[in-house]
This record gives C-alpha cells, sequence and structure tokens, in this order.
C-alpha cells in the first residue's frame, strides 16, 4: 500500500475550496483546531449534534474549516448567538471558538453573563494578547508594557487575567493551557465538554507574525519553547517557593464545580408552570 | 352628510391575508387589550416560540407576557444582558429551528442594528418589534414619535433591502404580528414592525379570530440530502429552504460575504449573486408584501399620506372635511418599506395636493416627493411635530382647511 495520509482531523475537515486557512505560518490556531478535533474524535460525538460558533479575529475563522453545524458571528457575539441555539437544541454541544480581543473586549459582557447563567457552553479562547487579524493592535490581555501598533511607546493598561475573570462571573468549569501543551489541552478540551455548565478553556497561543515580531519575541519555535518554559502545571504551585510562581502561566483545571446548568433549570421551571396551568 | 362606514380598499393585492374571515360569528372573542399585548397575543398565535429581550419603554410588556406565557406552550423565554445579545439570541435559535420574535424601543433598536444586517446577509427568519419613542438617544421614554421610520430601513450598515410594517390600531397590531412573523419565515429576513408609543400603550376592543382561522406560515425545510442541500438555493421567487441545525444538514453561516453554500467568497461573481439575491427576494415579491388602506380617495382632490397614530388623526380630519364637503382622502400604507410606490403613484395621479402628517421632522415626505416630481412642491404640504404630542384632527383640518 501507498503511504497514503490518514489523520483523524480529515475525517472532520471541509477540504473542498477551504483551504488554504487564513493563518498566518507559526500560528497557534490550526494546533487548537487539531486539540478540538481529536477531543471531539476520542468522545465519538456525532457531529450532527456538534454546534461551532465563532465571532470576529484570526481564531474565530475556525468554523468554515470544519465539517460540523457552524455559525461565523458578529465580533464579540458569539456567545449570544450560541445561547440562542442551545436553548432551542439543548442537546446540542455548543463549542464556541473565540480570542482575547473577541470574548473580553468586545464580547465581555456577554461571556460575564454566560458564565453568571451557567449555560452549557464550552468557550474555547485561544489568547494570543493582541488583535491579529487587523495588524497587531492592543487587546485586553496584551501585557503592560507591551508593544502593539495601538501601543507603539509600549502598553500602559493592565492585563486581564481571563480564568479570574471567568470564576469571579461564575463559570463553573475553567482552565489554562496552553498550545505547546497538545495532549493537555486536548483532554481539557474534553473535560470541558463533558462538564455540564458553562466551561471556558484559556489557550495561550502565538502569534509570531505579528505579536512576535512587535515585541522581539523571536521565531515560531522560540515562543512555543517561551511557552513550555515560563508555565507551570497547577499541582506543581503549592511545591514552589512564591517567587518561582511569579509571572508565570499557570496550567490546569482551576475550577470544575456542579451547579444548577440554565438549561435544565429552564426546563424544571417549565414543567413547574405546566403542572400549575394543568390544575 | 359623510358616511359612517369605512371603505376599506387593499389596492396593491394582498395575496396572503394572515386572518381569513371567521365563519361563525359568536366563536370570536371581544377582548380590551393594549398594543402590546396583541403583539405579544399575535407573536404566540403565529407560532412564535423564542423570545429574547431586554426591558425598555413602552416595549416592556411584550416582554413580560412572553415570559408568562411562553413556558406554558414549551416556548423559551430568555431576558439577555443587553439588546444586541437578544437579537443574536433569536437568530442563533432561529437557525437552530426556532420561530423568533423581539421586542425594544429606540436605543435597543440602535444597538440591534448590527445583528439586523447580519440576519439580513445570512437570510435568517426574525421578527424585531419597535415600539417608537421620543429620540434622539433617551429622549422622552413614554412619549410618541416616528422618528425611525428611515433607521428601520437604512440602520444597518451596507445595502440591504427592508421589510417594515406599520400597524394603525390595537387589531392591527395584532394581524401585523402575525403578518411580520410570516412573511419572516416565508422571506428568510429580519422583518420589523414599528408601532407608535401610544399605540403600544392604548387599550381598545379587539375581536380575536379563532386560532384555527389564523393564517400560519413556515419556512420551507429541505426535501433534499445533506450533501445536495445549498443553503441559499435560488428557487422561484428567490425563496429557499432552510434547514436547521442539529438536524443532519452540517451548513455554515457567516456575516461575510458568501457563495450559495455559505461559505465565505472574494470572487465579484459571487457576491454580486448574492446582493442581487436579496435584492430581488424583496423587489420580485413587491405586490405580495405591500399593503396600503386607501380611505375617500375616489374623488378626491387633496390626499393625506400617513401611518400608525397619525393615520388616525388624518381619518378624523377626513370625516370633519367631508362633511363641510371637502373631496379629501387619506391613503395609509400598513408596509412602509418597500415602499409602495406603484400604488401610492397611481392613487395620487389625480390629485392636487398631498399633505404629510408625522411625528418627525420629515421622512415619510421624502418618499412623496420623489414620486410626486412632477408636481410644485406648494402641492406638498408637511405637518411635523416633534414635542413628545400627537398631531390632532384639527391640526390636519386646519390645514386641509388652508389649501382647499
Amino acid at each position: 500500500m501507498a503511504n497514503i495520509p490518514q489523520k483523524i482531523i480529515h475525517e472532520y475537515l471541509r477540504h473542498d475550496k477551504k483551504f488554504p486557512h487564513v493563518w498566518c505560518s507559526g500560528c497557534s490556531n490550526g494546533i487548537v483546531l487539531g486539540g478540538i478535533i481529536r477531543a471531539i474524535a476520542d468522545m465519538q460525538l456525532d457531529r450532527d449534534d456538534i454546534m461551532m460558533v465563532s465571532g470576529i479575529g484570526c481564531s474565530s475563522r475556525m468554523p468554515v474549516y470544519v465539517d460540523f453545524n457552524t455559525l461565523h458571528t458578529l465580533h464579540g457575539r458569539s456567545i449570544a448567538y450560541a445561547t440562542g441555539i442551545k436553548l432551542h437544541k439543548p442537546h446540542m454541544k455548543v463549542i464556541v471558538v473565540t480570542g482575547d480581543g473577541d470574548c473580553t473586549a468586545i464580547g465581555g459582557n456577554h461571556l460575564i453573563h454566560a458564565a453568571r447563567r451557567n449555560i452549557d457552553l464550552t468557550v474555547v479562547l485561544i489568547n494570543n494578547n493582541i488583535y491579529g487579524m487587523t495588524g497587531g493592535q492592543c487587546s485586553p490581555t496584551t501585557p503592560h508594557e507591551a508593544i502593539a501598533t495601538t501601543a507603539p511607546y509600549g502598553n500602559i493598561e493592565p492585563d486581564f487575567n481571563i480564568c479570574n475573570l471567568a470564576m469571579g462571573a461564575g463559570a463553573s468549569f475553567v482552565g489554562r493551557t496552553t498550545a505547546f501543551h497538545a495532549i493537555e489541552m486536548q483532554n481539557m478540551i474534553k473535560d470541558a465538554i463533558i462538564h455540564p455548565g458553562f466551561s471556558m478553556v484559556e489557550v495561550i497561543s502565538a502569534c509570531p507574525v505579528i505579536f512576535g515580531r512587535l515585541n522581539k519575541k523571536g521565531g515560531a519555535p522560540d515562543m512555543m519553547k517561551a511557552m513550555r518554559d515560563n508555565s507551570i502545571p497547577l499541582a506543581a504551585v503549592e511545591k514552589l517557593p512564591p517567587e518561582k510562581v511569579e509571572g508565570k502561566i499557570i496550567r490546569g483545571i482551576l475550577r470544575r464545580d456542579e451547579r444548577p446548568e440554565y438549561c435544565d433549570e429552564y426546563a424544571k421551571l417549565v414543567k413547574r408552570v405546566q403542572a400549575k396551568e394543568a390544575k | 352628510m359623510p358616511k359612517t362606514k369605512t371603505e376599506k380598499t387593499k389596492v396593491a393585492a394582498v395575496k396572503e391575508a394572515p386572518i381569513k374571515e371567521s365563519p361563525k360569528k359568536d366563536n370570536r372573542k371581544v377582548v380590551l387589550m393594549q398594543g402590546n399585548e396583541a403583539v405579544a397575543l399575535g407573536a404566540l398565535d403565529a407560532g412564535v416560540n423564542f423570545f429574547a429581550g431586554y426591558p425598555i419603554t413602552p416595549s416592556t410588556e411584550i416582554a413580560e407576557i412572553l415570559a408568562a406565557e411562553l413556558p406554558k406552550r414549551n416556548g423559551v423565554f430568555v431576558q439577555m444582558e443587553d439588546e444586541i445579545a437578544s437579537i443574536c439570541a433569536i437568530t442563533g435559535a432561529s437557525l437552530a429551528g426556532a420561530k423568533t420574535l423581539t421586542a425594544t424601543s429606540g436605543p435597543g433598536f440602535s444597538l440591534m442594528q448590527e445583528g439586523i444586517g447580519f440576519a439580513k446577509i445570512t437570510e435568517t427568519p426574525c421578527v424585531v418589534v419597535n415600539v417608537q419613542r421620543s429620540g434622539p438617544s433617551t429622549g422622552m421614554p413614554t412619549s410618541p414619535a416616528q422618528g425611525d421610520i428611515m433607521q428601520a430601513k437604512w440602520g444597518t450598515h451596507g445595502d440591504a433591502p427592508a421589510i417594515v410594517l406599520y400597524p394603525d390600531s390595537v387589531k392591527e397590531s395584532y394581524e401585523l404580528t402575525i403578518r411580520a412573523v410570516n412573511l419572516s419565515e416565508k422571506y428568510r429576513t429580519c422583518v420589523i414592525l414599528l408601532l407608535d408609543e401610544v399605540i403600544g400603550h392604548m387599550r381598545e376592543a379587539v375581536t380575536l379570530p379563532d386560532i384555527e382561522n389564523v393564517r400560519v406560515i413556515s419556512r420551507i425545510k429541505p426535501t433534499v440530502p445533506p450533501q445536495w442541500y445549498k443553503h441559499y438555493d435560488e428557487n422561484q421567487k428567490y425563496l429557499s429552504p432552510l434547514a436547521s441545525y442539529g438536524e443532519g444538514y452540517r451548513f455554515h453561516v457567516t456575516g461575510l460575504t458568501h457563495d450559495s453554500h455559505g461559505f465565505p467568497t472574494n470572487k465579484a461573481s459571487e457576491a454580486a449573486d448574492m446582493m442581487e439575491r436579496l435584492r430581488k427576494k424583496i423587489s420580485h415579491n413587491i405586490r405580495d408584501l405591500v399593503q396600503i388602506e386607501s380611505h375617500k380617495m375616489e374623488d378626491a382632490t387633496i390626499a393625506i399620506f400617513a401611518a400608525g397614530i397619525t393615520s388616525r388623526a388624518a381619518k378624523s380630519a377626513v370625516a370633519a372635511a367631508r362633511a363641510e364637503g371637502i373631496k379629501v382622502g387619506l391613503l395609509r400604507p400598513l408596509t412602509i418599506w418597500p415602499f409602495p410606490d406603484d400604488a401610492v403613484r397611481r392613487m395620487l395621479r389625480n390629485v392636487e395636493t398631498v399633505i404629510v402628517p408625522e411625528l418627525n421632522q420629515g421622512q415619510l415626505i421624502h418618499e412623496i416627493q420623489r414620486l410626486t416630481k412632477d408636481k410644485s412642491d406648494s402641492n406638498l404640504i408637511a405637518i411635523q411635530r416633534v414635542n413628545g404630542r400627537l398631531i390632532t384632527p384639527n391640526d390636519i383640518l386646519r390645514k386641509i382647511k388652508e389649501v382647499c
């Protein structure tokens, strides 16, 4: 037999007309796409039940490439569209793919309220610390003093800690990983999809062409190595002295709580109201 | 002597009036209700099973009633975090197969404009009810105004035609809500229903039809296997079937300019096809979309052109003027967009003077100006008011007497 490439992702990609993709070389978005596909393949979910929703930005171009139910919406609004779909078809597994600007700047309001409702959406937030698609403007996660095209003298704003934001708003599953830790990411996405409630998976990613170049971070391999070297698993945090934790990316599932899920609560309300009406 | 009975002529053909006359009169219920209640009831009777909204005066009662009623009928009511989220949630739910509606007023309507454009470019059925209030900005939340007539057409960026309906009474609020839902399903677009604040809050006796006599239109579902399905298929009259998410048709929807399968494109030919489809599905179906009431226009030399609550004042002024022997009539659009060009042009042919009263600084009058270019400007008379008060029958009568 000839050596015919047969990877899992090939079964899930829309091959006609959609490629080549829009992402730059060295971008982490493809790794995250692979992680989501492998998580879904692992769970053997029916792809007719998978709904992928996105907003606007580099990461939000993902749905067009995959053979699921896919919806590419307005900047910042993916969670609001996803809420409508999930409430009408609660059996669907609704995955929102978004970025730091899309989800925590323009879409911040929808993020906190979906987290508060604890509606069963899985948000995969690819955090590249910058607006890539529009060419390198400052985002809510651009680090303090980093360079962006709209912060040419260095960013004077403090940055968001996305996981803390999601937890503060009431998200019942919150995890952080990086594009370097592909297997960990894939498993975390799987856990997040299984979790009945609002899940946030923050994937720290590399944007070598824009963020990396503006901030002299080297090429894609250097940025991947930085993710490896500058991150520590949650389990190790307690054993390390505080100075070794300072400034590091902490990876792992930061919260996994059982809390009433919104669609379940709505179904209960309907039952209650109808029982009362029947009397 | 003026006739007491109003002859109502639907000049442009209306093939599918939403309500048939009930065969047995006794079966009809007479109910005293508010315009906003009538909208909520119309939505339920049209089969709306998903409402997402945000409280705003003077539309809030619509949300309150649906919050109570939808759970009884297995529908979904959700109060979102703002109006932007509301239009997005109903669009998402519609793509998943729900019949959807939201209700708001000026400030919320402005916030929804980007989402309305998304529903139009993605050809997703949904209805936005805008109970208009005085503006701009916060304005006078409990005072009437007709300032959103142009926003309803041009509010979203880019170029896309609009379907906008405008009732003049509580009863018609019920009927046009059903019609708005039906048209949104049939034409796969966001249909807008404009109410005046006073119609939203006014109570009138309404004769409701039997539910069996309410004509409900639902989207056409695809009959082809998924691999043959095109999300935007041009069949006759540009009305194409619509699959729902989660039912085996794994389609893609994007706000980017797209090809007939829904995938983004930069090709000039495909972009032109998409824009033409959006335009033609409206322009090729004008006769189905347009409704206009002609009242005592047969021998009129003076015509009043007015919509919504202002047309009620105009109707009274017509009766009073006719009592004094003045030949005046009223033209009232129930569909304001697409504008009923042909019908208006035809009906104004023998008229010497047109009076356009409206609660704004001049919006509908531009359309009449466009259609009566051959008449001199002195024959086109505006009555405009933007102080939160209505134009009264006397205001119009005075103007009629000035010109005759």
